[in-house]
């Protein structure tokens, strides 16, 4: 039970550890800004997440005691993660993409980078 | 065993914080300079908890959600800053 234990909670920071550095090292080997953003998210699922069951699992099978931390810090970060990728790709688009590039949305209104936000309340 | 798996994984994620702040260095747009910040967050947060594991206590737990809230806080104000010129309008 313990040799068990010891192989589990060691396969997965391995695996964690393979994916955190695969991660970082995207950011320096990717050529372009929209290219970069894929690879946070290699370190935030599987990297993070390798750390995060290791944690649980070492406390639990080895240490005896279950809290429930982890779980909520991978929550969280699961929850944020898409809104930092939304946010930074937005800042990209204003400095370098003019709006004739983008293609249309379809909509009423157009991107809301390059233009106001939509002034009648009447909707809703 | 499990401490070679710890060190394996202490080793991956400092090079890997190394590789995210030559990113912060070089970067040539801003929104480079914010991923790599925002790496550099995930980065810290699995460290903080790898840390936790090697001495055994569940103390590290606190400071890494702390860490997680203030880098996404940041992160958000960074691109409104750059978006806007401004983070509260």
């Amino acid at each position: 039970m313990s040799l068990f234990a010891e192989i589990l909670v060691s396969f997965f920071l391995v695996v964690s550890g393979i994916f955190g550095i695969v991660g970082s090292f995207g950011l320096i080997k990717l050529k372009e800004t929209m290219q970069r953003l894929h690879a946070p998210t290699k370190a935030t699922t599987l990297g993070v997440g390798g750390v995060l069951i290791a944690s649980m699992l070492y406390f639990l099978l080895i240490k005896g005691s279950f809290s429930f931390h982890e779980l909520m810090i991978t929550l969280f970060l699961f929850l944020t993660a898409p809104l930092t990728a939304l946010f930074i790709a937005k800042s990209y688009m204003q400095g370098n993409i003019r709006p004739e590039d983008v293609p249309e949305t379809g909509g009423r209104h157009g991107w809301s980078l390059y233009e106001d936000a939509p002034t009648d309340q009447g909707g809703s | 065993m499990i401490t070679i798996a710890l060190i394996f994984a202490f080793a991956c994620y400092g090079i890997g914080l190394l590789l995210t702040l030559w990113r912060i260095t070089n970067g040539p747009d801003p929104a480079d300079r914010i991923l790599a910040l925002d790496t550099m967050v995930i980065n810290v947060i699995a460290l903080l908890i790898l840390y936790g594991i090697w001495h055994g206590t569940a103390v590290y737990y606190e400071a890494s959600m702390l860490v997680a809230m203030v880098g996404f806080v940041s992160t958000v104000a960074y691109c409104r800053f750059v978006l806007r010129g401004d983070i509260i309008e």
